[in-house]
């Protein structure tokens, strides 16, 4: 073990020695040192995708939030309900901003949201009466609607209600995909299964019923971006003016068309990996379509993505990749003129969902600055296993962290910047310390590609240099 | 007041001595309910000489929602004035009869059933507990008292040990004790000596041994109690002495469940098991 390890490790050691000794032990197992070449070996590996214990107050969502709010909720022109008591749909009436073309209420659904309301009798004699009566008031309703997706809530699995039955009878009887989706709040340890169940889900009723006319070689599918703030369209301009032509979202701005007739991609394009590699493997198992990840953020990784893009394809394509990355390199350099030198040498602290908390390092550190500490609500190993190489030797990495610990190791780290969500973020205020949040961008976006760099740039410059943060006290924390 | 519920593997007559049982406190002068905890609704057939219709959970159904009964809809008057109330519940296969049970006892507190002048109130509980909904007559300090009926049959005494088994659990959190082992004789043999063993070795006893009489079925078939029936047969002073046993019952106790192989040793001794490899 390396002495820059070592120091790391003796600063986690004295974070987590407030902890009775079983959590202590559980949560040092999740909080580790980095170590970018495995010598250190198992001594440095994050144990992740586990329980949390309870009591360390955890920002993890369920696997209802998995399917609902990440993989299903951005299908546009699919109706979602929310099946179970209010509640759920209730507090999951919103989009992660994931943007769509559209017209809401008409022939898209994104911001909408329905949800069959259990009362105690649906509890006692079953929902599937409420389920079938409120699918068809949804044709009714909305004619233009392509499909319905039924995201179980926590209710629906306890009392064994036959969803499949229903979903079944009702695609026969209205003519549009009526998919069941077992995403039951109880199930897993995180949102993490919500996620596969959705992609199982979409696997199951949608993907390879649909057929393209016209087939080129150049059709790839976009997979794992949710377009929020506009993403998705940022890195689906890129991609065509490779040459390609992108014939899916998955599932920013995306709709149950271009999710049924993805297995006619030549090539799945990547850019969530926690969130949809399953759906990837499966289509490399079924229909032999290679997939690669790729990283948008931030002009390094980008132009590294485009090369690694262009390769799958003939030298017309790889021509078009480096006049492309000709083209953007001046407007790149430019925003990196201008902000670099008022964020050289700043420090970032990250904790985020399935790819940020290693996708964004090469953008800020495109700006001069460095990720010190990062980590991952619902990461499983293969996520840290991709992240290591990316941070320097002895960089904290924590999985599942504790309100506790990202205070304190807030305390001893003295980031610049903090890049959480929105559970974090007024803690943070009140440390005065600058926060931005990272799941959601807040509000702001897009960050992918090159309409993306710039705004990101801008974004981290503001509230870096905001000289508010000189105005709110900060002698006790920092 | 006295709660008491009634356990013991489907089909074993619960609901039969039950009815009987009540019958002949209430013809002894005490004031009594019934509660039946199970969605087939056939707890108060015998005393109200009709299937109950108006179960808790059916009306909800119909009315929208529980809030939306009145309760002298629900609780109906029998044989004797016996009060009855039937929690119903959705058909096999759909929704969850276990919440349904909760509901109906819910409503049933909360709108003043369980008035002063009730002496015993029993809980008819479907045959296997198979969720927290059916163990709901034992929290929540309702029923201390239970009483287990079963026979000389081994999958009944099977049962028996595992509804100990759940006492056992709400015993130690919630005072519920039990109160003895009803004897329901399906001509077994020796099945006196046989479930008066398993009771001793419960830590209980053997309250009483119901011979069995076609007499019960004669009565069934018209929709009534062997005390209603026919008040003189000698039936129906078999359920008479296990009403006044009841009564008097001082002997309640925290269940020593045994473990399978124990139990399956005491089928061996006395005898059950030679031979009827096929039937277990």
């Amino acid at each position: 073990m390396s002495s820059v390890i070592e120091k790391t490790q003796q600063m986690i050691d004295e974070v987590l020695e407030v902890y009775p000794e079983r959590t202590k032990n559980f949560r040092a197992k999740h909080v580790k040192p980095n170590d970018p070449t495995g010598e250190c070996g198992s001594g440095c590996m994050v144990k992740s995708n586990v329980k949390s214990r309870p009591g360390v107050m955890t920002i993890r969502g369920c696997a209802y939030a998995g399917s609902k709010g990440v993989v299903w909720g951005p299908v546009k022109d699919v109706v979602h309900v929310s099946h179970g008591p209010v509640g759920c749909g209730q507090y999951s009436w919103w989009s992660r901003r994931n943007y769509y073309n559209g017209i809401t209420g008409i022939d898209s659904f994104g911001t909408m949201h329905i949800t069959s309301d259990f009362q105690e009798r649906d509890i006692v004699f079953g929902g599937d009466k409420r389920l079938e009566q409120l699918c068809r008031e949804i044709k009714e309703l909305f004619p233009l609607a392509k499909g319905i997706s039924i995201q179980s809530e926590c209710p629906i699995g306890l009392i064994g209600d036959d969803i499949e039955a229903v979903a079944k009878k009702m695609t026969e009887q209205l003519g549009i995909p009526v998919v069941p989706v077992r995403c039951e709040g109880f199930r897993g340890v995180s949102q993490s299964l919500g996620h596969h169940i959705a992609n199982d889900s979409i696997r199951d009723h949608i993907l390879g019923r649909g057929d393209l006319e016209k087939s080129t070689p150049y059709d790839v599918a976009l997979i794992g971006d949710y377009n929020i703030g506009g993403d998705a369209w940022a890195t689906r301009k890129v991609l065509e003016e490779m040459g390609l032509r992108v014939i899916a979202h998955w599932t920013g701005d995306g709709t149950i068309n271009e999710l049924s007739i993805t297995q006619k991609a030549k090539l799945n394009l990547i850019h969530c990996y926690r969130s949809m590699n399953y759906i990837c493997r499966h289509m490399e198992e079924t229909y032999g379509i290679p997939w690669v990840e790729y990283n948008f953020f931030g002009p390094t990784k980008i132009y590294q993505s485009i090369r690694k893009i262009a390769s799958y394809f003939d030298d017309r394509i790889k021509e078009k990749a480096e006049a492309l990355i000709e083209k953007y390199r001046p407007m790149m350099d430019r925003v990196i003129e201008q902000y670099r030198p008022r964020l050289e040498g700043k420090t970032v602290m990250l904790y985020v969902g399935g790819l940020r908390p290693r996708h964004i390092i090469g953008a800020y550190e495109d700006l001069g600055m460095e990720v010190i500490a990062t980590g991952y609500e619902f990461g499983h190993s293969d996520d840290y296993k991709r992240t290591y190489p990316e941070l320097k030797e002895g960089t904290v990495i924590y999985d599942d962290a504790t309100p506790y610990e990202l205070e304190e190791f807030t305390k001893r780290l003295r980031p610049d910047l903090v890049g959480s969500g929105i559970k974090e973020k007024y803690a943070y205020h009140k440390m005065g310390v600058p926060f931005r949040q990272m799941h959601s961008w807040d509000y702001s976006g897009p960050y992918h590609g090159f309409d993306g760099f710039p705004v990101f740039a801008r974004d981290m410059d503001m509230t870096v240099n905001n000289p508010t943060w000189r105005l709110i006290r900060r002698k006790k924390f920092i | 007041m006295r709660q008491i519920a009634i356990y013991g593997k489907g089909g074993i007559g619960k609901s039969t001595t039950t009815q009987n049982t009540v019958a002949a406190l209430a013809e002894a002068g005490y004031k009594c309910m019934i509660v039946g905890c199970d969605p087939k609704a056939d707890a108060t057939r015998l005393i109200l000489h009709k299937k109950a219709q108006a179960t808790v959970m059916d009306m909800a159904r119909e009315r929208g929602s529980v809030e939306d009964l009145e309760i002298e809809e629900v609780l109906l008057e029998g044989f004797n004035s016996i009060k009855c109330a039937e929690s119903g519940g959705p058909e096999p296969g759909v929704g969850c009869a276990g919440r349904g049970v909760i509901t109906a006892i819910n409503f049933l507190e909360e709108n003043g059933a369980y008035t002063e002048d009730l002496d015993f109130v029993f809980y008819d509980v479907l045959g296997d507990v198979v969720c927290g909904g059916f163990a709901m007559p034992i929290r929540e300090g309702k029923a201390k008292e239970i009483y287990i009926v079963t026979s000389g049959e081994m999958m009944a005494m099977y049962a028996a040990n595992n509804i100990a088994r759940g006492i056992l659990k709400y015993a130690q959190s919630g005072g519920v004790r039990l109160g003895g082992l009803i004897c329901n004789s399906r001509k077994v043999d020796r099945e006196y000596e046989l479930i008066s063993a398993l009771a001793e070795k419960l830590g209980t006893q053997m309250i009483h041994f119901i011979p069995r009489d076609n007499q019960v079925q004669r009565a069934e078939l018209r929709r009534m109690t062997v005390l209603e029936y026919s008040p003189d047969h000698p039936q129906a002073d078999e359920y008479r002495a296990l009403a006044k046993k009841m009564a008097e019952n001082k002997n309640l106790v925290i269940p020593t469940p045994l473990t399978m192989d124990e139990l399956e040793q005491l089928l061996m001794e006395f005898g059950i098991l030679e031979g009827e490899e096929v039937e277990a």
